[in-house]
């Protein structure tokens, strides 16, 4: 299902007004008697092949926001909707419809893939949850033609999770998440567990299959290097608050916000003698 | 002045300022699948007021020497199978584990990657950095407590005089990795060992914790090896840097040295992979493959399956540090092919 980066395309994406609170129980009752606010009024929208950037500090919101919009966490308030349907409020049921198209890769590969199911297994996991799209019969094959995608030796399908190492773990969660053939991927920290050189396979990975899949990414990092690398357009979060919002080349080379300079500068550059040298 | 394997043995060069000095260390872990040689052969010097960064990936040795120099090897599956740690003129590794502790106690100090576990949940703040005086220095408990004052304030506590009695849990990572400074640099060390002291941190946090440390370094003149993964955070701070792979320095030098001429391609590989490197829109250069598996060393240059300068040579002999013509003293690289590397960068 290739697509092509059309602008001016209707959004894949919209989010308004988002605004997720976690209550506060009291210990007795567990009544709510009041509410922590993790995010408040957020909005962007992600249109098809394009990738847009959460960037903060730990507690600025990021995750919330991916949790919400794949219907992990309920919103306390807004609007979010995905290919023109309003999917806010579903029902479980239709929420996991919804997500055939909406997939996530998370942070930890040590830690999100299931230790006693082996690579094949993981990857079809999708398909046995969602009838359908590929017939039980071709599971293995497609299993075989994903991991020769996302750049794993085929041959190894039967292997368990312990014995790959963690950029290969990331790329097994890469290819479960691309299994159901979704048109969004909510990456949340994918790459933050890896070494740079890993780093950069998986990041060079991810840009590839975008390219050819036509796939759009939610990609949520702290590192603000790996999001000015990846990111057509970045939001900056500060305690649940957008603050500043743009194109990856705006933001970096000309950022308007307080918040949004002080995080810059405190990226620690690899050659500090060469920015000190060019003022 | 740096440290090269000819220094070995070499008595008279150790001058008085150099405070560590790691002469050929290696480390064996028994593991159930085999015996695996963590460290192979490092060497290298920490002087008084001076800061070296150990580099390198996960798995790559550069916790294990950290671990080997403080007598922290888990035992019985680590053990020091050779080398020498000259502390001062003292050999760590010949002494008891115990005399160790009481140097480690007063004189090297160390702080970890995770300040919320290395913390004790129930007990006050200021009991536990006020522990090391009252142990070590005999103090009663009402100096100890006002010493503890003191250094959660030159460590930037807010309102250190209410927050003394809290506990760990109500401070935030950046503070909590503040008082575990404040109980390193307790006894005044004459060297600190970060361990990765800023990788659980925001970058904000991270900026204002590494000048905390250069300004406490700055102040009391003491030596600092600080163990990163990330190239980015020391360049900063840090004078001299060596990068480990498989338990080996591949390059040493100056900071400057080894980011702007890398001599080693593992050492080139590392910066370009770096993403802020690599101009927006633009593919980023990793390094091929995967770090490779202890227990199963390639023979030769352990980094010749992912290097794209490898020849039949690399697959064959393992390359020494040398410093070929050209260079600035003291920037070694363990490759046969460093004139190539360099013409090529």
């Amino acid at each position: 299902m290739p697509e092509t980066h059309v602008h001016g395309e209707s959004a894949l994406l919209t989010v308004s007004h988002l605004k997720v609170a976690y209550p506060i129980r009291s210990s007795v009752l567990l009544r709510r008697i009041g509410d922590n606010v993790a995010v408040s009024d957020v909005d962007f929208e992600i249109r098809p092949g394009e990738t847009v950037g959460l960037v903060g500090e730990s507690g600025s919101g990021k995750s919330t926001i991916a949790r919400a919009v794949i219907g992990l966490v309920p919103p306390s308030g807004g609007r979010i909707s995905f290919e023109g349907a309003d999917i806010t409020n579903l029902s479980p049921r239709r929420m996991k419809d919804v997500r055939r198209n909406m997939q996530m890769v998370f942070q930890d590969p040590y830690a999100s893939l299931n230790p006693r199911l082996t690579v094949r297994d993981i990857i079809a996991e999708g398909w046995r949850v969602h009838r359908g799209i590929v017939s039980p019969k071709d599971w293995t094959r497609e299993v075989k033609e994903l991991m020769d995608r996302v750049g794993l030796n085929p041959d190894y399908s039967d292997r368990y999770p312990h014995q790959f190492s963690g950029g290969q773990r990331q790329r097994i969660g890469i290819a479960r998440a691309l299994a159901l053939r979704p048109r969004l991927i909510i990456c949340d920290e994918a790459v933050s567990a890896l070494d740079v050189s890993v780093q950069a396979q998986v990041l060079n990975l991810l840009e590839d299959l975008q390219a050819d899949l036509g796939l759009s990414y939610l990609f949520i990092s702290h590192d603000l290097s790996v999001i000015e690398h990846i990111c057509d357009r970045v939001l900056v979060l500060n305690k649940g608050v957008v603050v500043e919002e743009g194109t990856a080349l705006e933001l970096f080379e000309n950022p308007q916000d307080e918040y949004t300079r002080a995080l810059l500068a405190a990226v620690p550059v690899a050659r500090p003698w060469l920015v000190e040298e060019t003022p | 002045m740096m440290s090269t394997p000819h220094r070995r043995n070499d008595a008279a060069a150790e001058t008085d300022d150099v405070l560590l000095s790691v002469q050929d260390l290696q480390v064996e872990f028994a593991t159930s699948a085999g015996v695996v040689r963590a460290l192979d052969g490092v060497s290298f010097d920490v002087r008084a007021g001076e800061t070296l960064a150990i580099l390198g990936e996960s798995g790559s040795g550069k916790s294990v020497t950290a671990q080997a120099i403080m007598a922290l090897l888990p035992k019985p599956a680590g053990s020091i199978v050779g080398g020498q740690v000259r502390y001062r003129g003292t050999d760590l590794v010949a002494e008891p584990v115990s005399r160790v502790r009481e140097l480690c106690a007063t004189e090297i100090a160390m702080i970890f990657q995770d300040p919320l576990s290395s913390l004790n949940p129930v007990f006050r703040i200021g009991y536990q950095v006020a522990e090391p005086f009252r142990r070590r220095l005999g103090m009663g408990k009402r100096e100890a407590w006002a010493r503890a004052l003191e250094l959660l304030k030159r460590v930037g506590i807010p309102d250190a005089e209410t927050r003394i009695r809290d506990y760990p849990h109500q401070f935030s990572g950046g503070q909590r990795q503040r008082i575990m400074i404040a109980m390193a640099i307790a006894l005044e060390p004459r060297l600190l060992i970060g361990d990765e002291p800023t990788t659980a941190l925001d970058v904000t946090v991270q900026k204002q914790v590494m000048d905390l440390l250069a300004d406490l370094q700055a102040e009391t003149g003491m030596g600092m090896i600080l163990i990163s993964h990330d190239l980015g955070v020391v360049a900063d701070v840090a004078q001299r840097a060596a990068i480990m792979y498989a338990g080996r320095i591949v390059e040493t030098g100056s900071i400057r040295g080894i980011y702007d001429t890398p001599a080693h391609p593992y050492s080139q590989g590392l910066l370009s992979s770096i993403p802020s490197n690599t101009a927006i829109g633009e593919r980023l250069t990793p390094i091929v493959g995967s770090p490779p598996n202890l227990l199963a060393l390639p023979t030769g240059c352990s980094f010749h399956p992912r290097c794209p300068f490898a020849t039949e040579v690399c697959r064959t002999t393992v390359p020494v540090l040398r410093q070929p013509d050209g260079w600035e003293p003291g920037h070694v690289a363990a490759c046969h092919r460093s004139e190539e590397v360099l013409t090529h960068a």
